[in-house]
């Protein structure tokens, strides 16, 4: 083998000058090559920064398939005031550190008009002050409340998307007067588990109910038999919301302890998105409950709007991927881009947006919005928009699991998801 | 490898510039760079100015884990407990207590010193393979206390500071910290700071005393050192330097999260120091960067970015074991160290 090794003469000063520029030129030149290309006024840009990678890889990958679908619609229909709209996607490797990085090359690089996409909550918190000082419009598919309890800045909507604080709300009537009013809360033990666990324990007591349990699992935890005996006898509905890949694990020992004789049991689908409902590890959970923004599954009452947009993302009937059946979409939260981006282009469209001279005139626009009607844009269905804490309300769906499939058993009014409002964004200076 | 003795420092009188300046053309490089630097902000685009900012931040993290893992030889896997204390104890009492942030950081900077120094006491009563596992538990633990006091921490959803949190006064004169001038220019006066306090360091007797512990510790205690207190200084100023670079990053981006004291930050460190050459000054600077850039122009290439940067660092291990910098002065400059 021929020896690569440099020896000392091969090695000059000049020699490595040489390298270390080529190598500098190389790294930085895309920037600023790419950065020269953008312009202004000749197509609306709109930064996607999606979990490609790490935990939210499944959701990321759904999301991008979602909003190309959107996108295409979009531009057959002459695009956003007459301007072809262009998706710029970065990954953010569901890390909040790249979080902020994206979203500062999405401004000082890509030069974009907005950017939307965000779902993971930690990744959010992490990105949207940076988003605010950046002067740049930032749209969230995200469930988190810390939009809608003031944390974040006027430049942050969420157009789509209800909070937790609003789904948790809304259902807790009908888990209490359904299911029992004896609740036992299993969850994971970091903040998206106390989000679940402070909203569901008011709604619960605000129902006459109590809550006999409450069991936090550290989410390092691969075995979860020794938490099982904490469940009391007494419990008449489980409330679990585990997320991760040990959820398969939790499930399938969560139904070798209870056996047949099992309470309730009430999940959020958040645990399984992505996985598919009739593999032997789930039968367990045949007859229990999920939450679900937006059915999973066609059902009998399926809207046309629904139809349309499965069809133009690509997802059949089980939720899953027309081109493999095993590829299971994030059905439940994906929607969220596509509404999302029609949301923005109806701000945009309201302001006559033409470029970032019209960008507070957009925002400004957004705020004016009070509500989207259901339809081929907000397939998931309509919503009241609320401008003052940017965020939006919308129906939301309780399923059962029957015959291996979520079938709809109740479905609120969007008056179920609200809450007086924390905060006023307009009060807040752009 | 032998411990260089060929760059004794000239005989001239206690406290002389001679006599601190030991190694002068790397003093040279030093100040050239931080120049250098400083230039950049005129001529790089907007964009590569907030990333050089951001690579700046994270190379006093990588100066810091350099100082244990480059020049006394204790391989950490746990420098990310450090950077989070930093982190959170300045974004926590900026956040709680409304201090300025100067105050934070030094806060911060405090917290992280006093931390680094009860947990080099524990740590250090181990070596090689156990003190890499006992680093590593210790920071697990210290993850899993972000998660655990959740309530006050924010978990791993994280805190968002304030907006009024976000400016400060320096001598009369109003910093604030959204604009990417400052950002730019704060980021860069502290790296230099610690570029320059790490030169005396590494370069003065102390730096020498690091490396005689790395090279032969039974031989440094048979000439009458304490090698304990050695590699405990050597930990306490690593996890110092790595929380002051917590500290300057909340502060900086205005939010805490859990995310930052986990096990991948402490690899981070890690292969920023290995691919730029550990037991050199500027190696952690030059590895930053480069794995920075990578990491950016790839991402936006191919979703398997991460499975290239890999690919790369398996080659630069194989042919350049000593980093980019520790390769040329083995091969080219010495005094490159």
């Amino acid at each position: 083998m021929k020896k690569l090794h440099m020896n000392n003469s091969g090695l000059t000063r000049r020699r490595l000058l040489r390298s270390a520029a080529s190598a500098g030129v190389v790294l930085a030149a895309p920037g600023l090559i790419r950065g020269a290309q953008a312009q202004a006024g000749d197509a609306i840009r709109l930064g996607a920064p999606f979990h490609r990678t790490g935990i939210g890889a499944s959701y990321g990958r759904w999301y991008e398939r979602t909003a190309n679908a959107a996108l295409k619609i979009i531009n057959e229909g002459g695009g956003i005031n007459g301007l072809p709209v262009e998706m710029i996607v970065e990954d953010d490797g569901t890390d909040p550190k790249r979080g902020v990085e994206v979203m500062e090359k999405f401004a000082a690089e890509h030069k974009v008009d907005a950017v939307f996409g965000h779902l993971f909550s930690h990744v959010v918190a992490a990105t949207a002050p940076r988003a605010g000082e950046l002067k740049m419009p930032y749209f969230l598919c995200s469930e988190a409340h810390t939009l809608a309890s003031g944390a974040f800045n006027r430049y942050c909507f969420q157009p789509s998307i209800t909070d937790v604080k609003s789904q948790v709300s809304s259902m807790a009537p009908w888990i209490s007067s359904n299911l029992g009013k004896k609740v036992t809360l299993i969850y994971p033990d970091f903040n998206f588990g106390y989000d679940h666990r402070d909203n569901m324990t008011a709604a619960i007591k605000a129902q006459g109910g109590e809550i006999v349990a409450d069991i936090a699992i550290p989410p390092t935890e691969t075995s979860f038999t020794r938490y099982m005996p904490r469940i009391p006898f007494n419990t008449d509905v489980i409330y679990h919301v585990m997320v991760g890949p040990a959820v398969l694990t939790f499930v399938k020992e969560l139904g070798e302890h209870l056996g047949r004789n099992r309470p309730e049991i009430f999940g959020f689908i958040d645990s399984l998105e992505a996985v598919d409902m009739e593999i032997p590890q789930l039968e367990f959970l045949e007859g229990t409950y999920f939450w679900e923004a937006m059915p999973r599954y066609a059902q009998e009452t399926q809207s046309e709007a629904d139809q349309a947009f499965r069809a133009a993302v690509g997802v059949d009937d089980r939720g899953a991927s027309l081109d493999d059946p095993k590829d299971i979409s994030t059905y439940a939260h994906m929607f969220s881009v596509w509404e999302t981006l029609f949301a923005i282009k109806q701000a945009m469209e309201m302001a006559d947006y033409r470029g970032p001279e019209q960008k507070i005139a957009m925002m400004e626009a957004m705020e004016s919005i009070s509500g989207f009607e259901e339809g081929a844009a907000f397939p998931q269905g309509d919503k009241i928009f609320n401008g003052k804490t940017h965020q939006s309300f919308g129906h939301q769906n309780i399923s059962q699991v029957t015959e291996g499939k979520l079938k709809v058993v109740h479905r609120t009014s969007i008056e179920d998801t609200l809450y007086p409002d924390e905060t006023d964004y307009t009060q807040m200076s752009f | 490898m032998s411990l260089d003795t060929t760059q004794a420092p000239p005989e001239t009188g206690r406290g002389s510039p001679a006599r601190l300046i030991h190694n002068g053309r790397l003093f040279a490089l030093v100040l050239a760079t931080i120049a250098g630097l400083f230039a950049l902000q005129f001529v790089l685009s907007d964009y590569l100015v907030l990333a050089v900012t951001r690579i700046l931040i994270m190379a006093v993290f990588a100066m810091g884990y350099n100082m244990l893992m480059g020049y006394t030889g204790l391989l950490s896997l746990g420098h990310a407990m450090f950077f989070g204390a930093g982190l959170y104890a300045a974004g926590l009492s900026s956040y709680y207590w409304g201090t300025s942030l100067p105050v934070s950081f030094l806060i911060g900077i405090l917290a992280s010193l006093a931390f680094s120094f009860v947990i080099g006491l524990l740590a250090l009563r181990t070596q090689g393979v156990s003190f890499m596992i006992v680093t590593l538990m210790f920071a697990q633990a210290a993850y899993l206390a972000t998660l655990y006091f959740s309530r006050v921490t924010g978990g791993d959803q994280g805190l968002t500071l304030p907006t009024d949190a976000r400016s400060f006064s320096l001598f009369g004169a109003a910093m604030d910290m959204t604009s990417d001038t400052v950002r730019f220019n704060l980021a860069l006066a502290i790296f230099a700071a610690v570029l320059v306090a790490m030169y005396f360091v590494t370069q003065g007797p102390l730096g020498r005393l690091f490396a005689a512990v790395r090279e032969n510790e039974p031989r440094t205690q048979m000439l009458g050192f304490d090698t304990y207190r050695v590699r405990l200084a050597a930990f306490t100023i690593s996890g110092t330097i790595s929380g002051l670079a917590g500290a300057l990053y909340g502060l900086v981006f205005g939010y805490i999260g859990s995310a930052f004291a986990g096990f991948h930050y402490s690899i981070e460190a890690l292969l920023f120091t290995l691919v730029g050459g550990p037991g050199t000054l500027l190696g952690p600077l030059l590895g930053t960067a480069v794995m920075t850039m990578l990491i950016d122009r790839l991402s936006g290439i191919t979703t398997a970015y991460l499975m290239i940067v890999g690919v790369i660092l398996i080659l630069v291990n194989r042919w350049f074991p000593k980093g980019i910098l520790g390769t040329i002065r083995e091969r080219a400059l010495p005094w490159l160290k």
